[in-house]
C-alpha cells in the first residue's frame, strides 16, 4: 500500500515500477487458471473485431489489457460476461471457459454468470437510488430482503471499496450526489456485494481526477486477494502500477501477453515495443 | 449610411430576438386575453347588479314602467333607428340601445328587452326592489306587498321583507328535507324494487316454477318494499302539505300584484339596499351555488356541479385505464420489439392515430364498445334485465375507454422517449449484476422513465378533458339523472351516463331557448373547465416534478 502511493508521486513516473518491486517473479505455469480463452473470434456484422485470441487468467491476480483506441480491447473483456449479447449484430466462434466451463454454453444462465463475473464500467453509472439501495441491488435480485444481512454486506462491500467512511452517515442519500470517484468506488462496492468470482474493470478511471484514479488502484491492489481482476485500461504506467499480467492488443488480435514486468521491460514483439515507448498508439 | 447601419442591425441577430420574443408576446397576450375575457364575463354575471326603475315612453303610446338590470349598451346609426320608427334630432348620428333584464317570464312574455335610450325618462334604483330567484321562469322582480301563510296576511309594509327570508329559510329546508327522501330514501326502496324484478325475470329465464319458494321470498320482500314506500309517500305528503303553507305577493313594474308561492323561490334580496361587502358575500354564495348546485330549467339557470362531477370522473378513469395500456405498449414497442421496418410502421400508425380526428373515434365507440361489447356484456350477465339495456347503451365506461384509445398515442409517444432516454450505462450497469431484462426493466429503467410517462399523462388529460365530440356519441347526456357515484351497491356506477362541462357549454349556449339568459352561464363554464384543466395538470405536473427530482442528477 505504502510502495503504490509512492509510485503515484509524480517523480515516480518510471515503467519499471509497479510489479516488479513486489519481489518474486510471476509465471504463468504457477498459476491457477481462472478464465480460459481459445481460438476466439468475434465479428460486429461482417467486420471481424478479435482475430483468434488465445490467452489465460490467473486466479487473483490482477491481468491488464492495454493497446490503441479500437484494437477490441474493451470488446474481449465485455465477452467474459456476454455484454455482447446485447448487441445483435454480434457473433462469435472458438471458446471461452470459466473454471473449465464454456461460458457461452447452452445450458449457462447469462443472469447467474454476470453474478460469478461482475463489471464496472469507464464511467461511473450508480443508479438513481440511495446508496444503499445501490449496494443492495444486486441481493435483492437475489431475493434477499432480510434487513440485517443487507446492512452486513453493504457496510462489508463499502468497507472494502474504502468508501464507508466517507458516506456511512449518508447512506440514504441519493448516490447521484457523490462525486465521480465516489461513484466509481460505489460501483465497485456494489460489484463486490454479490461476492463474484472475477471483477471485470472497464477503464475504471478514465473519466477521474488523478486523486480518485489513485483511489481506485489502491482499491484494485486490495481487492486482487479475493476476486481475479481484469482490466482495461489507456494508461501504460496505470497498467504497470497495478497489474501482474498484461496483455498487448492491436488491431483485434493479441499481440503479446505475458507478466507485466517482462512485458514491460523485455517486450518481445517489436509493436510492444513501439507502443509501450509511445512511439505510436 | 443608414443601409449599412440596417444589415449590420440585421447581421447583428437583433431581429431574431425582436421576432421570437413578438411570437412569445402575441402567443401570451392571446391566451391572457382568452382567459380574461372568460373570466370577465363569466364572473360578472354572479354580481348582484343595482335594480334600476325608469319609465318608457314610445312616441304615441303610454308610458310604462320598466324594472331590470342593464345588461348591454349598444350604439346604432341613426339610420338603422329611422328604420325602427325612431327619429333622431338632426345631426346626431347614432344613439345608443340598451338590454335590460326586465325578467317576470311568466308574466311578460320575455325577460330581456332593447330599450332605446332616447325614449327612456330618468333611471332611479328604490332600495325597496327586491329580485327573487325561482325555481321555475327566471328572475323575478318587484316590491313586495305582503306575506301570506294560506291565505291570511301575516305581514306587510316595512317588517315583511325580514318575516319573508325567515319563511324562505325554512321553505328551503323542507326542500332539501324533500329532496333527500325523494333521492335518497325512495331511490334505495326503487333500487330494491327493480333487484326484484330481474330477480324475478331470472327465475323465469331458468325456468323456475310459478308458486315456488323462491317467488313467494321475492314477493314477501316485494311487500315490505311497498309497505316501506306507502309510509314515506305519506311523509312525504305532509312535507308537501307544510312546503306549500306560505305565499308572498309581489308588485310588478306595471303594477299588477302577482300571488307567488314560496315553495318556488330560491333566493330574495333587494340589490339597490347592499353595501359593497355585502353584495361581495352574495356574490361568493352565487359561485358557490353555480359550483355546487344542480342544474335548473334546461340547465340555463341554477348550478354545474353533476357536469364537473362528470369531467373529472370520466378523466380520471380515462387516467387510470390509458397509463398502464400506452407504457405497457411503449415498452413493448421500445424494449422488446426487434426495430425493423414491422415497428417502424406501428410506430408511424401510433403517431397518426393522434391526428384522427375525435369525432371519428366517438363513432368508433359507440359502434364497437357500445353496440358490440356493451350488447354482449349484456347477453351474457345482463340477460334479466334485456331488453332494457344495461352496458349496451352510452355511459361513463364507454365514454372513459374511447378517449383513452384517442389519448393512447401521447402516451405512447410520451413514455417511449423517455425510455430512449434512459443512459445504456444503467441498463448495462444492472445487466452485470445478474438482473434480467424484466428485473432491469422493473426495478430501474420504468422508475426513471416514470416523469415522461407522467409527461405522456398530462398531455392526455388535457386533451381528453377538453374533448366533446366523440362524448356526445359514448355517454355524455344533456341532464343526467344521477350522479354515477352514490351510497347504493356498488357505489360506482360505470354503466350510467352523465354531464360534461364541454357538453354543458355547448347545450347551454347553442341547445336553450333564453339565449340572453344562458350567455353568461357559457362563460362561467368555460372558465370553470379551463381551470379544472388546469387544477388537473398542475396535479399531473407536481407529481412529475416529484418523481423528476428522485432522477435528477441522472440526467447528465
Amino acid at each position: 500500500m505504502e510502495a503504490v502511493k509512492q509510485q503515484a508521486a509524480p517523480t515516480a513516473r518510471a515503467i519499471d515500477i509497479g510489479s516488479m518491486q513486489r519481489g518474486s517473479k510471476l509465471n504463468m505455469a504457477n498459476e491457477d487458471i481462472c478464465l480460459q480463452v481459445k481460438d476466439f473470434n468475434l465479428f460486429y456484422g461482417k467486420k471481424q473485431a478479435l482475430h483468434n485470441i488465445n490467452m489465460s487468467i490467473a486466479k487473483n491476480r490482477v491481468t491488464a489489457f492495454i493497446g490503441p483506441s479500437g484494437c477490441g480491447k474493451s470488446t474481449l473483456l465485455r465477452c467474459f460476461n456476454r455484454m455482447n449479447d446485447l448487441i445483435d449484430s454480434v457473433n462469435i466462434n472458438g471458446e471461452m471457459l470459466l473454471d473449465g466451463n464454456n461460458l457461452n454454453g447452452p445450458s449457462v444462465n447469462v443472469a447467474d454468470l454476470r453474478r460469478q463475473v461482475g463489471m464496472v464500467f469507464q464511467k461511473p453509472n450508480p443508479f438513481p437510488k440511495s446508496i444503499y439501495e445501490n449496494v443492495a441491488y444486486g441481493l435483492r435480485l437475489q431475493g434477499v430482503n432480510d434487513r440485517a444481512t443487507l446492512d452486513n454486506v453493504v457496510e462489508k462491500s463499502l468497507k472494502a471499496a474504502a468508501l464507508w467512511d466517507e458516506v456511512k452517515d449518508r447512506l440514504n442519500e441519493s448516490a447521484m450526489g457523490m462525486s465521480g470517484g465516489q461513484q466509481q468506488r460505489l460501483v465497485i462496492a456494489r460489484a463486490i456485494a454479490i461476492e463474484p468470482e472475477v471483477l471485470l474493470l472497464d477503464e475504471p478511471a478514465s473519466a477521474l481526477d488523478p486523486l480518485s484514479t489513485l483511489k481506485i488502484e489502491e482499491l484494485i491492489y486490495e481487492l486482487k486477494d479475493k476476486y481475479t481482476i481484469v482490466i482495461v485500461t489507456h494508461n501504460m504506467q496505470q497498467a504497470a502500477r497495478v497489474s501482474d499480467y498484461t496483455a498487448f492488443m492491436y488491431m483485434g488480435e493479441l499481440i503479446e501477453f505475458g507478466a507485466t514486468e517482462e512485458l514491460f521491460t523485455k517486450p518481445t514483439k517489436k509493436q510492444t515495443e513501439d507502443y509501450i515507448t509511445g512511439r505510436y498508439g | 449610411m443608414s443601409e449599412k447601419s440596417f444589415s449590420s442591425w440585421v447581421n447583428s441577430g437583433a431581429p431574431w430576438v425582436w421576432l421570437n420574443a413578438g411570437a412569445v408576446s402575441i402567443s401570451l397576450v392571446m391566451v391572457v386575453g382568452l382567459l380574461g375575457l372568460i373570466a370577465v364575463r363569466g364572473l360578472s354575471h354572479f354580481w348582484p347588479a343595482d335594480v334600476m326603475e325608469v319609465s318608457y315612453t314610445k312616441p304615441g303610446m303610454q308610458s310604462e314602467m320598466i324594472i331590470g338590470e342593464t345588461i348591454d349598451v349598444e350604439v346604432v346609426p341613426a339610420a338603422r333607428l329611422k328604420r325602427a320608427g325612431v327619429d333622431l334630432p338632426e345631426g346626431q348620428e347614432s344613439a345608443e340601445r340598451i338590454l335590460m333584464k326586465v325578467g317576470n317570464r311568466d308574466q311578460f312574455g320575455m325577460d330581456f328587452r332593447w330599450f332605446n335610450s332616447p325614449w327612456l325618462g330618468e333611471a332611479s334604483f328604490p332600495e325597496e326592489i327586491i329580485s327573487i330567484e325561482r325555481r321555475e321562469w327566471g328572475r323575478f322582480y318587484g316590491r313586495l306587498v305582503s306575506v301570506k301563510q294560506q291565505g291570511d296576511v301575516v305581514a306587510s309594509g316595512d317588517n315583511a321583507y325580514d318575516e319573508l327570508q325567515q319563511r324562505i329559510r325554512r321553505s328551503n329546508d323542507l326542500i332539501v328535507e324533500i329532496k333527500q327522501l325523494e333521492y335518497t330514501e325512495i331511490g334505495k326502496i326503487n333500487h330494491g324494487i327493480d333487484a326484484i324484478r330481474l330477480e324475478r325475470r331470472k327465475l323465469e329465464l331458468d325456468g323456475e316454477l310459478l308458486g315456488s319458494v323462491k317467488y313467494v321470498e321475492l314477493n314477501q320482500s316485494e311487500k315490505q318494499f311497498d309497505r316501506a314506500y306507502k309510509k314515506l309517500q305519506k311523509q312525504l305528503a305532509d312535507l308537501y302539505a307544510q312546503l306549500n303553507r306560505d305565499q308572498m305577493i309581489v308588485k310588478m313594474s306595471d303594477g299588477r300584484d302577482v300571488e307567488m308561492p314560496l315553495a318556488k323561490v330560491v333566493l330574495i334580496h333587494r340589490p339597490n339596499k347592499m353595501g359593497i361587502f355585502e353584495k361581495i358575500g352574495f356574490y361568493g354564495h352565487a359561485v358557490w351555488a353555480f359550483v355546487s348546485g344542480d342544474p335548473r330549467e334546461a340547465n340555463t339557470e341554477g348550478g354545474v356541479f353533476p357536469a364537473i362531477f362528470g369531467t373529472v370522473m370520466m378523466v380520471m378513469i380515462m387516467a387510470v385505464l390509458v397509463t398502464p395500456f400506452g407504457v405497457v405498449a411503449a415498452v413493448y414497442l421500445k424494449e422488446y420489439a426487434t426495430q425493423g421496418p414491422i415497428i417502424r410502421l406501428i410506430r408511424i400508425a401510433v403517431n397518426n392515430l393522434a391526428g384522427v380526428p375525435s369525432i371519428v373515434y366517438g363513432v368508433f365507440g359507440l359502434g364497437f364498445f357500445v353496440y358490440f361489447l356493451g350488447g354482449n356484456i349484456d347477453e351474457l350477465f345482463f340477460q334479466a334485465s334485456l331488453p332494457a339495456p344495461t352496458f349496451g347503451t352510452p355511459g361513463l365506461m364507454w365514454a372513459s375507454i374511447t378517449l383513452a384509445i384517442l389519448t393512447v398515442p401521447v402516451v405512447i409517444v410520451a413514455t417511449e422517449e423517455g425510455l430512449s432516454r434512459i443512459p445504456r450505462a444503467i441498463r448495462e450497469g444492472s445487466l452485470a449484476l445478474g438482473a434480467t431484462k424484466a428485473e432491469t426493466l422493473w426495478r430501474t429503467v420504468l422508475p426513471m422513465a416514470a416523469p415522461a410517462m407522467m409527461t405522456g399523462l398530462i398531455l392526455a388529460v388535457a386533451r381528453a378533458a377538453g374533448e366533446v365530440a366523440p362524448l356526445m356519441m359514448v355517454g355524455v347526456v344533456k341532464l343526467a339523472p344521477a350522479l354515477a357515484v352514490d351510497n347504493i351497491a356498488p357505489y360506482l356506477h360505470l354503466d350510467r351516463q352523465f354531464m360534461h362541462l364541454g357538453f354543458h357549454i355547448y347545450d347551454v349556449g347553442f341547445q336553450s331557448p333564453n339565449v340572453e339568459a344562458a350567455r353568461p352561464l357559457v362563460y362561467a363554464t368555460a372558465l370553470l373547465l379551463v381551470m379544472i384543466i388546469i387544477v388537473l395538470n398542475i396535479a399531473a405536473i407536481g407529481i412529475r416534478n416529484r418523481l423528476r427530482e428522485n432522477f435528477k442528477a441522472s440526467e447528465s
